[in-house]
């Protein structure tokens, strides 16, 4: 695949305002841990996503860091309560500083 | 109270494993079983989890690759939106034009460079794995019907005499533990009757998406002997001899195995 990882979101179209949602994100990624060797007993480098940021407008909904434990392809699962319509932002940022987003919108009704 | 508790326990799990047992008399060709039912609940319900199910992330990269034009078009362009429903059931096939044996991802290859003009992908890449997940994904739960008769049937016997025949240092046939031995404790894991119907599968041990190629060269290395290449001819055989003795069972892909 490209450089843009695959990332694959879980977001209602439409909810009631004041509803609590369930939101997943998943993201294509490797969460190289450092820790492992190759086939050759060379060191495989650390290659972790570090932050990931749930946010709307600005202000955080939800906010995680990741450490070298956490298994490829991160799913995460959180609540939010809807109060009002808005592009909801999804980023990940790996240890390098490389970010990658992808957006959701929310329609409250 | 404690030792009531662990009895209920036990008979649980004696409940769960009794289905897998039951068969174990009948060659598993006769009544085959999906690995599926070899896998822990957790595994199983990832699988089940269309958005948990990490597979997912190569099907969605293939349904992109599917629409994008590429060379001289892309495949949407010849085979419409739904085009390849229960397509991947008919796979390893023979291929008159080409007179050799293809499994899905060669025939993703011979369209590449036939139709689009482009050059084939390497077997394993990120993206022939997506693309070979994206047609799979659309053929599951139908049940698989291949040939193996006419210009099959070398590839048939060559794959059946495979499965049949002591390699590696450990001087094991792949019969031995997945025809007479599945069902039984293999150290950690009970073995499985090594049904191909859930590839390209994403494993946990990998914790990626891999091929059944690539499935295969693990049981070789495991028995301690030199594995085949991807998409070589003693495997593309295999493969055939595997899905013939598959049949009735539905495919999975993409499913989660250990």
């Amino acid at each position: 695949m490209s450089a843009q990882p695959t990332i694959r979101l879980a977001v209602p179209e439409s909810v009631a305002a004041g509803e609590v949602i369930e939101i997943k994100v998943m993201i294509q990624h490797a969460m190289e841990s450092g820790y492992r060797r190759g086939a050759l007993g060379e060191r495989i480098p650390r290659d972790i996503i570090k932050f990931f940021r749930c946010s709307q407008e600005g202000k955080t909904i939800f906010a995680a860091e990741f450490h070298p434990g956490v298994a490829a392809n991160p799913l995460l699962t959180f609540h939010m309560r809807a109060e009002r319509s808005g592009t909801l932002d999804f980023v990940w940022t790996d240890q390098a500083g490389q970010r990658w987003s992808k957006q959701a919108e929310l329609r409250v009704t | 109270m404690r030792l009531l508790n662990l009895a209920a326990v036990w008979l649980g799990s004696l409940a769960i494993v009794a289905p897998v047992y039951a068969g174990t008399m009948s060659s598993s060709h006769e009544q085959p079983i999906s690995g599926y039912h070899f896998l822990t609940p957790q595994t199983r319900a990832l699988q089940d989890d269309a958005f948990a199910n990490p597979g997912y992330l190569w099907v969605a990269a293939g349904a992109e690759d599917y629409e994008k034009k590429q060379g001289t078009g892309s495949c949407m362009s010849c085979h419409g939106e739904n085009g390849l429903v229960g397509v991947a059931t008919r796979f390893p096939r023979f291929d008159e034009k080409a007179q050799t044996l293809l499994n899905l991802e060669g025939r993703i290859n011979v369209c590449r460079t036939e139709h689009q003009k482009l050059p084939a992908l390497a077997y394993e890449s990120q993206e022939l794995l997506a693309l070979s997940s994206f047609v799979a994904e659309q053929s599951r739960g139908m049940r698989t019907q291949v040939s193996v008769t006419g210009g099959a049937q070398p590839w048939f016997r060559a794959g059946e005499d495979y499965f049949f025949q002591r390699r590696g240092q450990l001087n094991l046939a792949c019969q031995q533990c997945h025809d007479q031995s599945w069902g039984k404790m293999l150290r950690g894991d009970r073995l499985s009757q090594g049904q191909p119907n859930a590839f390209p599968a994403y494993r946990l041990e990998w914790q990626t998406l891999g091929s059944l190629h690539r499935r295969l060269q693990n049981c070789e290395t495991g028995v301690r002997a030199e594995p085949q290449a991807l998409g070589s001819q003693a495997y593309l055989g295999l493969e055939l001899y595997l899905v013939w003795r598959a049949q009735g069972l539905a495919l999975e892909s993409p499913g989660v195995r250990r």
